[in-house]
């Protein structure tokens, strides 16, 4: 066919450039003369630079764009079905979603609204565009989340857990810190929480292994539906980080915000670490039934993503700005990933607490703790005894591992920060605020909640700021409950109203489940309130005795 | 030696039906209660994502702002409501739902504009009507774009999930229909000589012709009631001034003027707005209802309506001389503004407020 009569030369018409046209959208704003706009979020930095939006994408794109990729993913999950995806899923990885997609639809809705709070505060509006667009893409994100965890549970062996999902979300013991997660997106000083936190620290660094190692490690386990519609979220992420860094630029050339840019990025970066690397990594790398040893464990994956692509390149920078970055803060999180076993405790306590859970965990193997011990030296003598005892105490008719005085495990306090308990017994602190002791599992959370959530930093009044609130210790909410009363209470039984919703095994046999009477007798305690009640004698001594840390006893 | 392979034991399917158990049927989402017999998808994807201390939310809101105020509070509107868990947005929209209906309203209106462009159908537009839409849908798509920044402001604050997502869709197509417009007025723009594409950013802040509908716009911007602010949207000043204009004025002139391009690009807006109609006065009517605090929320309501309706009503009034502009004049501004108090009553009537104080005032 002759080039003079292709369609587009046929079809050509002059039409306006992506930059004329980004230029004339963000030309809609103006700045009020009769009524200000109400400030309702409040901030304590000052935002006088404008922001430039470096995606420059409109609406009519945008929105085809990201139909086409509905599409894409919605003709995934059509082609999985048929594929008949689910007789050869592995369910020790699908029972984790259970737990993973009750928790992420809030943070991801919540993303939404705080768009609300940086978009009153964006001088000029080129990057309020950029910050509609994202307002759509999480509420985008949120729904389609539920989408694939209702496809789980239609099509899935076990729904139980799925069916009672968002119900779950708010009662758990694990999705509190989801929870904290979703709350800090939102609440509090609007640029702390909607910029800082969201955007430069969480979708930048943090989805990475969020929203790219999980679908990795889903595909390893036979599940194709998460890597589709979680590699779909995630190119979203792209438009999200660019509107944090131009929000961020927005603000670091005023020396009056440093000393605030530094709490936030520290506090940030170290509850983004807390939350997100205790839940990922926990699903990760126990979660999977790939014991591959040539592909990356959630600890060289965090460096590549985390250390080398996050701080190296886009905290490390920011110090030209004269921002002062804690490099020891990376340091000891990378420690505490490496040195310190933080995954493999938070493992260990979520499988602990798998009563008062509403998903299955099963024991590790032999298989896994090659694989464990090839990729972390000294795994097996730590926690090698730990998984033989849940495996043997995973039959009903044991006393169930929470309460089990044979195996030697010390139930840990909550960090009133992060609230993952404080599972690296040595970095275990306390301190008083407002006359009352509290728990952290380290410097940087209990210097986070007396220092940082406060209405004074450094000298400084800090009025927007945040505080924590609420009954942030879970196990307070059933202290002196019976477990199964606490059980039943938190809608944790399946519909014959007494199998529970989670068993410590992957058996799809009523013969084999654990029911209400199997976990009777046990009274559950809240740490807080024990330590709280102590003298200060007893406390000192207790505080040194967690700080030692606890022996699993000998597996015979 | 002989080598006997053993057997491997065939791997059991994780597929829905391939055991049975307690709970191994329990697949349908159970811990609300759906508006109808069975759960619509909306609902599975919307209710009780974002929890409340009296649902669910075991312990309570965990971080608040600095004055104790909670991540979420009832106390965010001044309305007040017995259970804000029961509305349901009437247009069922979620993420798919509204991608698919944005994208399709993106394509109408690119085939009608590139269509016509390449028909020269601009360049046939009547003179007197391509300087109304430089001056006056050039003003007003920034009325439109200042709805669609109050709605994504209000979507942080309402108490559920389905009210926030409502506000949230009404605030994306707000935004969608500004910039449509800004992308339609430049277009046509390069096949009009001299056609200035500042002049409607100077008419909406000069233009005496356009200050009440401004000032309309940023009393709405200016509250600090998310309520307040969706009710204003879509109760008082889409009837009231959006929909004068857009279908009182553009939508019946503009054929006479040699202009088909225009109305459908607008019609795309009146589609919009009957959908975030029936949301909130389904939202409103609720309240309205309400056995405990229906008539506190009446009151509230005939409030908001003054306040609202009065500035929508002088931003309506001071819009008549541009029915006087078209060179084919078609419809008169008495009439039109009688169809808006009309489409008022009716919106009134259904949400149960009494609206005859503010058109008769």
């Amino acid at each position: 066919m002759p080039d003079s009569l292709s369609l587009s030369k046929i079809t050509a018409q002059k039409g306006m450039s992506i930059g004329e046209a980004a230029r004339r959208v963000a030309d809609l704003g103006w700045t009020p003369s009769y009524v200000q706009e109400a400030m309702t979020f409040p901030t304590d930095y000052k935002i006088t630079k404008t922001a430039r939006d470096p995606m420059k994408q409109v609406l009519r794109s945008y929105f085809p764009m990201q139909e086409e990729k509905d599409n894409r993913v919605y003709g995934a999950l059509d082609a999985a079905l048929r594929g008949d995806m689910f007789r050869d899923v592995e369910p020790r990885w699908v029972e984790w979603m259970k737990l993973f997609l009750a928790i992420i639809p809030f943070p991801e809705i919540s993303a939404s609204r705080s768009m609300a709070m940086v978009g009153r505060l964006a001088p000029g509006e080129e990057l309020r565009t950029g910050f509609t667009m994202q307002m759509v893409d999480e509420f985008r994100h949120s729904t389609i989340q539920m989408n694939l965890k209702k496809w789980y549970m239609e099509n899935y062996v076990d729904p139980a857990g799925f069916d009672i999902t968002e119900a779950a979300f708010g009662k758990c013991y694990a999705t509190t810190i989801g929870r904290q997660f979703a709350e800090g997106f939102v609440t509090g000083d609007a640029i702390t929480a909607a910029n800082v936190y969201l955007t430069v620290v969480a979708e930048t660094a943090f989805t990475n292994t969020l929203f790219v190692a999980m679908p990795s490690e889903a595909a390893r386990n036979g599940d194709y539906a998460l890597p589709t519609v979680f590699l779909s979220v995630q190119s979203d992420e792209s438009r999200h980080i660019g509107n944090g860094h131009s929000m961020l630029m927005s603000i670091i050339n005023d020396p009056d915000n440093h000393q605030l840019l530094e709490r936030d990025l520290r506090y940030a970066f170290w509850q983004n670490h807390a939350i997100v690397d205790a839940a990922v990594g926990t699903i990760v790398e126990y979660g999977t039934t790939n014991r591959d040893k040539n592909k990356e464990s959630y600890a060289e994956l965090w460096h590549r993503w985390i250390y080398e692509d996050y701080y190296r390149t886009y905290m490390l920078p920011l110090e030209k700005y004269g921002i002062k970055i804690h490099h020891d803060d990376v340091n000891a999180a990378w420690d505490r990933m490496v040195k310190k076993n933080y995954v493999h405790k938070t493992a260990q306590f979520f499988s602990v607490g798998w009563p008062v859970a509403f998903w299955r965990q099963e024991a590790q193997t032999d298989k896994d703790f090659e694989w464990f011990e090839h990729k972390y030296p000294g795994w097996y003598a730590e926690f090698g005894d730990y998984w033989k005892w849940y495996e043997k105490l995973s039959t009903p008719g044991e006393t169930n591992i929470l309460f089990n005085q044979d195996v030697g495990y010390v139930y840990p306090h909550r960090c009133w920060s992060c609230m993952v308990p404080a599972l690296i017994r040595e970095d275990f602190c306390v301190d008083t605020v407002d006359g009352k002791l509290y728990t952290y599992c380290s410097e940087v959370c209990r210097w986070t909640h007396k220092v940082a959530f406060s209405a004074e930093y450094e000298g400084r009044a800090t009025p927007a700021m945040g505080r924590f609130s609420g009954r942030r210790e879970w196990e307070d909410c059933y202290a002196g409950w019976d477990v199964a009363d606490a059980i039943q209470d938190l809608g944790f039984v399946r519909s014959d109203g007494k199998t529970l919703v989670p068993q410590p095994h992957l058996h799809f046999d009523d013969s084999k489940m654990w029911k209400l009477d199997d976990v009777r007798g046990h009274k559950l305690g809240s740490p807080l309130q024990a330590i709280r009640a102590m003298s200060d004698v007893e406390r000192e001594k207790h505080i040194a005795d967690y700080r030692a840390g606890f022996k699993i006893n000998p597996f015979n | 030696m002989s080598v006997t392979q053993e057997p491997i034991a065939p791997r059991k399917s994780a597929a829905a039906g391939s055991a049975t158990f307690a709970g191994s049927n329990s697949r349908k989402y159970n811990y609300f209660t759906p508006k109808g017999r069975k759960a619509s998808h909306y609902e599975d994807m919307t209710v009780d994502v974002q929890p409340d201390p009296k649902r669910h939310l075991l312990q309570d809101w965990i971080i608040s702002f600095a004055d104790g105020t909670p991540t979420y509070s009832e106390s965010w509107t001044a309305a007040k409501c017995s259970d804000w868990h029961v509305f349901r947005a009437v247009d069922q929209e979620w993420e798919r739902t509204h991608y698919q209906r944005q994208s399709t309203i993106v394509g109408m209106i690119a085939n009608v504009v590139d269509n016509g462009r390449r028909s020269g159908a601009v360049k046939r537009f009547d003179k007197a009507w391509v300087k109304v839409l430089q001056d006056h849908l050039g003003a007003y798509k920034h009325a439109e774009f200042g709805l669609g920044m109050a709605t994504m402001q209000a979507q942080r604050y309402g108490y559920t999930q389905m009210i926030n997502n409502a506000v949230l869709t009404n605030s994306s197509y707000k935004l969608r229909f500004a910039q449509d417009l800004t992308l339609y007025l430049g277009e046509i723009g390069m096949d009009l000589e001299g056609f200035d594409q500042d002049a409607g950013k100077a008419h909406w802040m000069e233009d005496p012709i356009w200050q009440g509908v401004r000032r309309a716009v940023e009393t709405i911007g200016g509250s600090t009631d998310y309520l307040e602010q969706y009710f204003a949207v879509n109760v008082v000043f889409e009837p009231m001034v959006a929909e004068l204009f857009r279908s009182g004025f553009i939508m019946q002139v503009a054929a006479s003027q040699n202009d088909f391009m225009t109305p459908s690009v607008v019609a795309a807006a009146e589609g919009d707005y009957e959908r975030n109609l029936a949301n909130a006065v389904e939202l409103f009517r609720m309240l309205v209802l309400d056995e405990t605090h229906g008539t506190a929320n009446r009151e509230l309501f005939n409030g908001w309506l003054m306040k609202h309706g009065g500035e929508a009503k002088n931003a309506a009034n001071q819009l008549q001389p541009i029915w006087s502009q078209p060179r084919v004049k078609i419809t008169q501004f008495p009439d039109v503004l009688e169809q808006s108090h009309n489409r008022l009553r009716a919106i009134g009537s259904e949400i149960g407020l009494d609206v005859r104080p503010l058109i008769e005032a």
